[in-house]
């Protein structure tokens, strides 16, 4: 079980390793992407290299992410406690409007306060996100079965023991799901930010629409594809760590 | 040790235990029964505060508990339920140390508490500690929320159904442990269950309840003998005779039986034949091997040549088992007799049916003096 355990880790690291030297393989990109558009002029798009929009994008995704996870967690957690049950509806209600919300409005919308740039994007992701995760936590928390919550609280743990001991060690997994699940959500999405100037890998595929380049889209589109690929293997050897205990019981 | 003073809680305009006293001494075993609904775990569930009482007071020792904190309280007092509730992400050991650990103890001492608990309930430490909740039985599980309960030697001990989810066979098995386990410890246990059996062989009191209110509260041999009211006498069922015998153990009856050696010779056999008409054929070590008719005895005949063979496990009772044991094995095997073996079938003695008759008729004689309490 452990050693299957770290192949995985292995694998992962390998995967990451072997996506960074490719995305930095500039020459690699321009001999691939012209050998499938021989008639276009120009196929990667000179306003930064590849490995700068890659970066540019995880930093997006990066933040977002963790203020989503940061907020959604703690939210869910909340509703499903006896001070913050009777807001369960509402806060479900509006994560769910925020992932139905197209996330192309919400930068429209938000671009009056907060500007062009980083921080509207960052906003819109977040919103965006934030569904899988308060979802998960709730259902996660609310997975736990009640003969157990009964016997922590009946042999005497407070509250916050029986949170930190006995929901969250149970709810991990499908906790972590949910932020699986934002997270690929995020990385995709993340390519709008590109409409109001933030850069990412969202700039090779809108710049590659505005001028007919599908070279340049395609510069965006695999490398972000991959990316999304990269974070669920890699979320999901977390989650496969914080579950070892009980898999290795069953 | 537990006092209930007028204790009542009601949900809405339901009124779920109503206006409800009663006293448990140190180191008996009470049993609430009653029929679903009659109020019986939710009046176990305010004793350690899962449950608030609308009004009324509850003692544990001499402390009201209401002016406890409630996890102070709850650490003191051994929680066993149904659907037992260990930890799936804790190993047997970590489940078993879950208030130790609350209560700040070294890890040696939980570690030594551990095996020490595993082996009281009958459960080998080596093969257990390290086992997952989902590698064990229903049986074995239970076992387990036993010794988590009694681990750090709370002085009560609150069980509600703790045996209700098991099969039949385990569930005997599970009281009979629990009555040898109660015997060691002398805790202050409150047990909530609805079977009448299980009520009448374990319980020094039963606290009999129906709509939230009190029927009776006496030992079973007075419920059983005298019950308070039309709803307890229904409720305890027309075999009060054959209960009764539940609630005495082999041991409380036996007698010393007729033996010879195997290889005795036929005089002392004349001996034993003087007495009885039946004898017992025992080793030198004292096991069980068979029985012999010392009438039937041709002159000159060795036991070991002349006796009956015995399926020992199957012929014989504990000293432990209840006489209602005894008694069915005797009706099964078609004897007026029944040997009593200890685990390596070291004979003990025998119980025969007279004996059994004497006991079952004994309640129907003497009235008791003790007030029962009736309302209605």
């Amino acid at each position: 079980m452990k050693e299957r355990r770290s192949i995985g880790v292995a694998t992962v690291v390998v995967a990451a390793l072997a996506f960074s030297w490719l995305v930095s393989a500039q020459g690699l990109w321009q001999s691939f992407l012209r050998a499938l558009f021989p008639a276009q002029p120009v196929v990667l798009m000179p306003r930064d290299t590849l490995a700068a929009f890659v970066l540019q994008h995880l930093a997006l995704v990066g933040i977002s992410s963790a203020l989503t996870i940061a907020v959604g967690i703690p939210l869910g957690i909340f509703v499903t406690r006896r001070s913050g049950r009777e807001f369960r509806g509402l806060v479900v209600a509006a994560t769910d409007l925020g992932q139905t919300f197209p996330p192309v409005a919400v930068l429209a919308l938000a671009m009056p306060v907060l500007g062009f740039g980083f921080w509207p994007t960052v906003m819109a992701l977040f919103i965006y996100g934030m569904f899988p995760v308060v979802s998960g936590a709730i259902s996660g928390i609310e997975s736990v079965p009640k003969a157990v919550l009964e016997a922590a609280e009946g042999m005497g743990m407070s509250p916050w023991q029986v949170l930190l001991r006995v929901e969250l060690p149970l709810a991990a997994r499908v906790i972590l799901s949910g932020v699986r699940t934002s997270v690929a959500i995020n990385i995709g999405t993340a390519t709008v930010g590109a409409a109001i100037g933030t850069g990412g890998l969202g700039v090779p595929i809108i710049g590659g629409l505005a001028v007919q380049n599908m070279a340049y889209v395609l510069e965006g589109a695999i490398p972000a594809a991959l990316l999304a690929v990269l974070a669920d293997a890699a979320l999901a050897q977390v989650e496969a760590a914080v579950t070892v205990q009980e898999a290795a019981a069953g | 040790m537990i006092r209930l003073e007028d204790v009542t809680r009601r949900y809405g305009d339901k009124t779920a235990v109503d206006s409800l006293s009663l006293e448990v001494a140190e180191g008996e075993v009470c049993v609430l029964i009653g029929p679903s609904g009659c109020g019986k775990t939710t009046t176990l569930r305010m004793i350690n505060r899962l449950i608030e009482p609308t009004s009324g007071h509850i003692f544990v020792g001499d402390r009201d508990i209401l002016s406890m904190p409630a996890e102070e309280l709850r650490r003191g007092l051994g929680y066993v339920i149904q659907s037992i509730g260990l930890f799936p992400h804790l190993d047997v050991a970590a489940n078993i140390c879950v208030v130790p650990r609350l209560l700040g103890w070294e890890k040696q001492r939980m570690a030594e508490r551990v095996d020490e608990l595993l082996a009281l309930v009958g459960l080998d430490p080596a093969a257990y500690r390290h086992k997952y909740p989902r590698q064990l039985s229903g049986g074995e599980a239970q076992r387990v929320g036993v010794a988590r309960a009694l681990a750090a030697d709370p002085p009560v001990l609150l069980m509600d159904e703790p045996f209700g989810a098991v099969d039949p066979l385990n569930r005997e098995r599970l009281q009979a442990e629990f009555a040898r386990i109660q015997r060691e410890l002398k805790k202050t246990v409150i047990f909530v269950t609805h079977d009448i059996d299980e009520a009448i062989r374990l319980a020094d009191k039963v606290a009999i309840m129906r709509d939230g209110k009190l029927q009776q509260f006496n030992t079973p041999e007075e419920v059983l003998n005298h019950p308070a009211n039309k709803f307890v006498h229904d409720f305890v069922g027309a075999d009060r005779a054959l209960k009764r015998l539940v609630r005495v153990r082999v041991a409380d009856v036996m007698r010393s039986p007729v033996t010879v050696l195997a290889d005795a010779d036929p005089i002392s056999l004349q001996e034993a034949a003087g007495r009885r008409r039946f004898a017992y054929v025992v080793q030198p070590d004292g096991r069980l091997l068979g029985w012999l008719d010392t009438r039937s005895l041709a002159e000159g005949t060795r036991p070991a040549a002349a006796m009956t063979q015995m399926d020992v496990a199957e012929a014989s009772v504990r000293p432990d088992d209840s006489l209602r044991d005894a008694l069915s094995r005797m009706l099964g095997l078609g004897f007026r007799s029944i040997a009593v073996t200890d685990k390596n079938d070291v004979l003990l003695g025998e119980v025969t049916f007279a004996a059994v008759e004497d006991v079952m008729t004994e309640g129907d004689e003497h009235v008791s003096n003790q007030p029962t309490e009736a309302p209605e």
